[in-house]
């Protein structure tokens, strides 16, 4: 059996429910920030794939890079954040940070 | 002294009583003898004006002195021209003279009311009023127009209610203050239209310039007869002032107010204030004006003096004999003895000013009697009061040697000219008979009050003469009854200087309109004061058989006072059960009162009561009517606003609450539940474009 796109298309799938299942479901705030690291990974997966398999030249491939670039950039405001939240509230816990309620 | 300073002065001696006034009226009662500052200003006035008066009569003699100036001005009023106010003053001899009078008279009677006021509880107000009623009066006499004339007029008329009703708490002073002002009232409203009617024709209301335009021949509307109606208009005023019949009720009941004001202002000034404007209406006169105001004069001059014959109280006979003088120079003037009527006016105001202030002494004496039937023999106990009235008597009879004769004589000379001219000899008949009857009833009042044997022992062991600020006004009037201070020789005023400053005015109504004889033919018709030469004249003629027939109608009047009262060789309580009707008709007015309160007050009191019934029953009800439905109406529009609009707002809210409560359920503020919801409605978005 040859590899073939469904089944990178599947495993991107997968990889972006569990992305999301991360998402919505951990309370501290670092796990979710990895479950959105795990759907951009998902989508930098289906990229690749959809550029090897079809006939788009290196489009994908450069997307990815892009993506992995701003996953950087993404995580590294994304923690300053998570930090000052856990200054603020001594507490990183998305649910009991729900001010914005009011 | 220039003509300027001059009208400056006088313009000064109106307004000083009135400073006195608002000295007293606002702090009266926080100065030390505050009445004192009122004497002073009215001492100042009083040397004022004889200043005033001296340099006039000697200086400019024949001269009109004016000052006016522009109070109002309207502007040019289409169909009419420039219209304006003018107010001024007009100083001539007859206003200097009377401005004098007038200080002289109201001085004394303060002077007097020093001591009889004594002890008031509202001493000072008292001044205050005095005060306030002389600059009024002065207002009067020195305006040179209708419309300030109407004002001081009115201000005259409440200073005398004010005065009337001094003592309130008595409900017939009260009620004499307002009888009063009412009364008089009655009479302006004629006086308001006379002037009306001149207005409209001249725009103006100086003396001088509607004399002139009349003296031009142009007439109010046109009609002799509007002329005759504004006269007789304008002479209303007069009734009601001078207290003229069928206006005259108002007097006797006036002597309610303190004596002293009667003398000033029932006597001798505000009284006179109507003769004062007939004299200066008087070259404005129609024959027919002149005869109706001959005529109301005599009918005054007689009822009230047959009235005077049997009254009992001190007062009420003096306020009767006002009366009957009153209509004396109402009459004067209303036959063109204008000179004598002035005469008369100014030496009246002295001997009746004093004959009030004497009744004064006597009362105050007495201990507040005032009812002669209780007096007699006071003259052993008050010697100078009683001398003293005895001169004014003999001044109000018309006896030789006072002043009363000088112009008492010239009127009845007066009358008899002017019988002479035109045949009505129903004047002269009158004034002579009332001469007699006050020469009569004068010395009734002199015998019982001074005469004779105490009536009332008690009241008579503590009579005791007044004190000196009470006789020296006494005195002063006394010495000013004399026939020395208006003519050198006592029986002919014309050997006077008052003659050389009094010209009667000559009329200037057109010839058609005047009795023959006013008219001037030796000079143009103008204001000229000098009068015509067939008047005087008549009055030369008449002047020797007046004095005759008047000092023998004197004579018995006081021949017979005496048989009666003095010696009683006719018994007066007999005389009066003989003439039992003719005794009640006179000791009760003619009825005069009881006849006003059966027709005019009834008829008032009536209309009222029909207004009143109108107003509780239609008007209120209409009131009442439109209250009910008001409320009728809210009350409905009340309970539409609560239910329905209230439920529809209310509504509106609990639906937005409603749903409120519903959708705050999904505002949790975690951002995960906002994640699935974002992704719910991804996924619903799918489903619904998927198969598009």
């Amino acid at each position: 059996m040859s590899v073939g796109l469904n089944h990178f298309l599947a495993l991107s799938a997968i990889l972006f429910s569990l992305g999301i299942y991360a998402v919505l479901t951990r309370k501290n705030a670092i796990q979710v920030l990895m479950g959105i690291e795990l759907i951009l990974n998902s989508a930098n997966i289906n990229f690749i794939a959809f550029a090897r398999y079809g006939n788009f030249g290196f489009s994908g491939q450069i997307i990815s890079l892009f993506v992995i670039i701003l996953a950087a950039a993404e995580a590294a405001i994304a923690l300053a954040i998570v930090l000052n939240i856990y200054k603020q509230f001594s507490t990183v816990n998305v649910d009991e940070i729900d001010g914005l309620k009011e | 002294m220039n003509e300027n300073l001059l009208i400056q002065l006088s313009a000064l001696n109106i307004v000083l009583p009135l400073f006195g006034f608002i000295l007293l009226i606002f702090f009266g009662k926080k100065i030390y003898k505050s009445h004192v500052y009122e004497i002073i200003t009215i001492f100042t006035g009083l040397v004022l004006s004889s200043i005033i008066a001296f340099f006039k009569l000697t200086y400019y003699e024949s001269q009109t002195l004016i000052f006016e100036f522009r109070w109002i001005d309207f502007g040019n009023i289409p169909f009419i021209g420039n219209a304006g106010i003018n107010l001024g003053i007009q100083l001539d001899n007859v206003s200097a003279i009377m401005q004098l009078t007038v200080y002289i008279v109201s001085f004394l009677v303060h002077l007097f009311s020093i001591k009889y006021m004594e002890g008031d509880p509202r001493y000072s107000r008292y001044f205050a009023y005095l005060g306030f009623f002389t600059f009024s009066m002065l207002g009067i006499v020195l305006t040179h127009n209708f419309l300030m004339m109407y004002i001081f007029w009115e201000l005259v008329g409440v200073s005398s209610y004010l005065l009337i009703g001094f003592w309130f708490e008595k409900k017939s002073a009260s009620d004499a203050a307002k009888k009063a002002f009412i009364v008089n009232r009655i009479g302006d409203v004629g006086f308001f239209l006379g002037i009306l009617i001149l207005y409209t024709n001249y725009h103006t209301f100086t003396f001088s310039e509607i004399f002139n335009q009349i003296s031009q021949g142009n007439l109010p509307f046109n009609s002799g007869e509007w002329l005759t109606a504004a006269g007789i208009l304008i002479f209303c005023g007069a009734i009601g002032k001078s207290a003229q019949f069928p206006l005259h009720v108002w007097l006797p009941d006036a002597m309610e107010g303190p004596t002293p004001v009667s003398a000033l202002i029932h006597a001798a000034t505000m009284v006179a204030a109507g003769v004062y404007l007939v004299a200066r209406i008087f070259v404005m006169l129609t024959a027919d004006a002149m005869l109706v105001i001959a005529s109301i004069g005599a009918i005054t001059a007689f009822i009230s003096a047959t009235i005077a014959i049997t009254q009992t109280d001190i007062k009420r006979v003096l306020a009767y004999s006002t009366v009957s003088q009153l209509g004396y120079m109402i009459m004067s003037l209303g036959v063109g003895a204008y000179f004598f009527a002035f005469l008369h006016l100014i030496t009246h105001a002295f001997f009746k000013a004093g004959l009030f202030l004497g009744s004064g002494s006597v009362i105050h004496a007495m201990h507040h009697e005032q009812d002669i039937r209780f007096m007699g023999g006071l003259r052993r106990k008050l010697p100078i009061t009683y001398y003293t009235f005895l001169t004014y008597t003999l001044a109000i009879a018309g006896i030789p040697l006072t002043s009363g004769f000088l112009s008492k004589d010239g009127i009845l000379g007066g009358t008899l000219a002017f019988a002479n001219l035109t045949g009505y000899w129903i004047f002269p008949l009158v004034g002579f008979f009332v001469a007699m009857l006050t020469a009569f009833y004068m010395f009734r009042l002199v015998i019982l009050t001074f005469h004779g044997e105490p009536r009332d022992v008690h009241k008579f062991e503590h009579a005791h003469e007044s004190p000196k600020t009470m006789l020296i006004p006494l005195v002063s009037l006394a010495i000013l009854s004399i026939f020395i201070f208006f003519s050198p020789n006592p029986f002919n005023i014309e050997a006077g200087w008052f003659y050389k400053w009094v010209k009667t005015p000559s009329t200037i109504v057109p010839e058609e309109l005047a009795f023959p004889f006013m008219i001037n033919e030796s000079i143009e018709k103008s204001q000229s004061f000098i009068h015509s030469e067939i008047y005087t004249e008549a009055l030369h003629h008449a002047h020797s058989s007046a004095m005759v027939i008047s000092l023998i109608m004197a004579g018995l009047g006081i021949l017979l006072a005496f048989v009666i009262y003095q010696w009683r060789l006719i018994s007066a309580d007999n005389l009066a059960t003989k003439l039992q009707p003719l005794y009640n008709f006179s000791l009760n007015k003619w009825y005069f009162d009881e006849l006003y309160a059966k027709t005019a007050v009834a008829f008032t009191i009536g209309v009222s009561n029909l207004f009143a019934w109108f107003d509780q029953k239609v008007i209120d009800g209409i009131v009442n009517g439109t209250a009910t439905i008001t409320r009728w109406t809210s009350f409905t529009s009340g309970k539409f606003d609560n239910k329905v609009v209230d439920g529809l707002v209310n509504f509106t809210a609990y639906f937005t609450g409603f749903f409120g409560m519903i959708f705050r359920k999904f505002q949790t503020g975690k951002v995960q539940t906002y994640l699935v919801m974002v992704l719910t409605g991804l996924i619903i978005l799918f489903f619904i474009f998927k198969s598009v």
